[in-house]
């Protein structure tokens, strides 16, 4: 067989796109490999000095070269804890109301406004933080929360650049993604279903319970993941408001920091190998994080579907 | 003679601009089965959902008149529609059982939306309603699992079944045979023959010989019009109207 047969027999049997899309799968599962790969290897100067006290210590001092995670970690965590739980709740009822309760033509406004504040850039939503929730939170909600400053989560004095702060502004933000899905997942709720519980004598908000909330379960949980992720990885935004503070406070009306916000303040800066290996640590540690959200949601979904 | 169960009096429904429904009179005798009868599109469904208030939860229809169940109009401002459809039970064109809901679940979730919730008293209705169905011996082992695994004549009975549970005084069926096999299709019919002792049945079909096999009266709806109501005998052997004698004769 000449050459040029064999050319032309594999020029008929290419697949453009099936080969692409081939070749796009194993170049993201390499891509991602490397990417592991590399940020282990690069984190690696700050473990071999550290150990474990790398992620349980509280000292984040690149002066004098100590790395502890933990400000960070807590940062993240009680940000995007309190943030996703106010998320849930918000969007249950923007999206109850959008489905069920707001005539037509109010319900695709309001569709179309929770699309919009998706897609608003983050710096623009840090612009409103630094502007309106910093001095709200200094001004307004520590007078308003006084009587419960006997409880250490709301304690002390405070400048407005807060962890409050950043959960408001990463509660607005995620807000809109969950209850997009949440209302797509209660729109595709069949009407007969609905009709057969208003016909057992049902009201609006028990056929909700019965129906449309079961139902729309598993994409509503696929929102809430997606909306928690974007609550740990958010930087531009959080680096205006939660006041970029090392520290582990209990009090939310603290400043503090996350895992994110510091990456993005100080990588630039970073001079010594040690620091640049303890940024990426830190980077590290979150992407291990909302990879086992993912897992975890894989897995409750999973559940979900099974009962 | 039968005492009258619903009464509609000068009933006209709209949706958006269109009259879907004009002016119907309408005399429902109580326990016997009434047949609606009419061509895809004449207003059957809307008819029935009219009469339960479920038109309601939907944008854009309105409606005129009176629906008189006992002789109260359903339509009074101070009546509660879920009140309505609490006594007015209703089966649905499609099978809809809840399919994230036990065959249990589907049976007792009226009940517990009323605040029934001794487990005693909802085995016991369970129990009973799945027997009337004769659905009980089919599934009395597995009422744990889903409801969307039953078959599709199965789940239609489940559903009467499920209406049933609230002891209702009316049972609404709309075309409840019309995605059923043939012998799934002649055990409802049969079935609905044993309810009517309890309960006023009305049945909207445009099957026919369906409507001459089981009812005991017959209206036939023509684009919104009430062309002819009475016995379903008279209906079938001496049809007043052109209409209606074309219709039942298959040549419509
Ligand atoms: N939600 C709706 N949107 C548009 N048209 C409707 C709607 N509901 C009913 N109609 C119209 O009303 C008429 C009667 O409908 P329906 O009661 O479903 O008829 P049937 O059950 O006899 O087939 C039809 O012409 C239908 O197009
Ligand atoms: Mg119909």
């Amino acid at each position: 067989m000449s050459i040029l047969t064999k050319v032309r027999k594999w020029f008929l049997r290419f697949d453009p796109l099936g080969s692409i899309s081939a070749f796009s799968g194993v170049f993201l599962v390499v891509l991602i490999a490397v990417f592991i790969a590399a940020l282990l290897y690069h984190s690696a100067p700050v473990f071999e000095k550290f150990g474990l006290n790398f992620i349980t210590g509280g000292t984040w001092n690149p002066m004098k070269d100590i790395y502890g995670a933990l400000p960070f970690i807590w940062g993240t965590f009680i940000t995007s804890a309190i943030a996703i739980v106010l998320a849930v709740v918000l969007s249950y009822g923007a999206a109850y109301f959008i489905v069920e309760i707001a005539p037509l033509k109010l319900r695709e406004f309001l569709s179309s406004i929770v699309e919009l504040i998706v897609a608003i850039p983050s710096v623009i939503i840090g612009l409103w933080g630094m502007f309106y929730v910093v001095p709200f939170v200094r001004d307004t909600l520590k007078s308003i929360l006084s009587p419960l400053s006997s409880i250490p989560l709301f304690g002390g004095t405070t400048s407005g650049y807060s962890y409050m702060a950043a959960i408001i502004v990463l509660t607005f933000m995620i807000t809109p993604i969950s209850t997009s899905f949440i209302k797509n997942a209660m729109e595709s709720v069949p009407i007969e279903l609905k009709e057969a519980a208003y016909a057992l004598g049902a009201t609006k908000y028990e056929v909700f319970r019965i129906v449309s909330r079961p139902l729309a379960r598993r994409s509503a949980l696929a929102g809430v993941v997606l909306a928690y992720g974007r609550a740990i990885g958010e930087t531009m935004a959080v680096v205006m408001v939660i006041g970029n503070s090392p520290t582990i406070s209990i009090s939310l009306f603290n400043p503090g920091y996350t895992l994110a916000a510091v990456i993005a303040n100080e990588f630039l800066e970073a001079t010594t190998t040690l620091h640049v290996s303890a940024l990426i640590a830190l980077g590290a540690i979150l992407l291990a994080w909302s990879l086992i959200v993912n897992i975890l949601a894989a897995f409750v979904l999973r559940l979900v579907r099974a009962q | 003679m039968f005492g009258i169960k619903i009464e509609t009096k000068d009933l006209s429904v709209w949706y958006k601009d269109k009259q879907i429904l004009k002016e119907i009179f309408l005399s429902i005798p109580e326990k016997q089965i009434t047949a609606i009868m009419g061509p895809s599109g004449c207003g059957k469904t809307t008819l029935l959902k009219a009469l339960n208030r479920l038109l309601d939860i939907h944008e854009g229809y309105k409606v005129s008149g009176e629906v008189l169940l006992d002789g109260n109009n359903v339509y009074d401002p101070k009546v509660n529609p879920m009140e309505i459809r609490a006594r007015i039970g209703m089966v649905f064109q499609k099978p809809s059982p809840f399919p994230h809901l036990s065959i249990y679940d589907n049976v007792v979730v009226g009940l517990k939306l009323r605040g029934i919730t001794d487990k005693k008293y909802l085995d016991d209705v369970v129990k009973e309603v799945l027997n009337k169905v004769g659905l009980w011996d089919e599934v009395k082992d597995r009422l744990e699992s889903s409801a969307a695994k039953l078959s599709g004549g199965q789940q239609q009975r489940l559903c009467i079944a499920r209406a049933l549970a609230l002891n209702p005084e009316v049972l609404l069926l709309d075309e409840p045979t019309s995605a059923l096999d043939p012998i799934s299709a002649a055990k409802i019919e049969s079935l609905l023959l044993d309810l009517k002792k309890e309960y006023t049945i009305i049945i909207v079909t445009h099957n026919i010989q369906q409507a001459a096999r089981i009812s005991d009266y017959a209206a036939f709806l023509y684009m919104g019009q009430l062309i002819e109501f009475g016995k379903t005998q008279e209906i079938f052997t001496n049809p007043k109207n052109e209409l209606t004698e074309k219709y039942v004769e298959g040549r419509m």
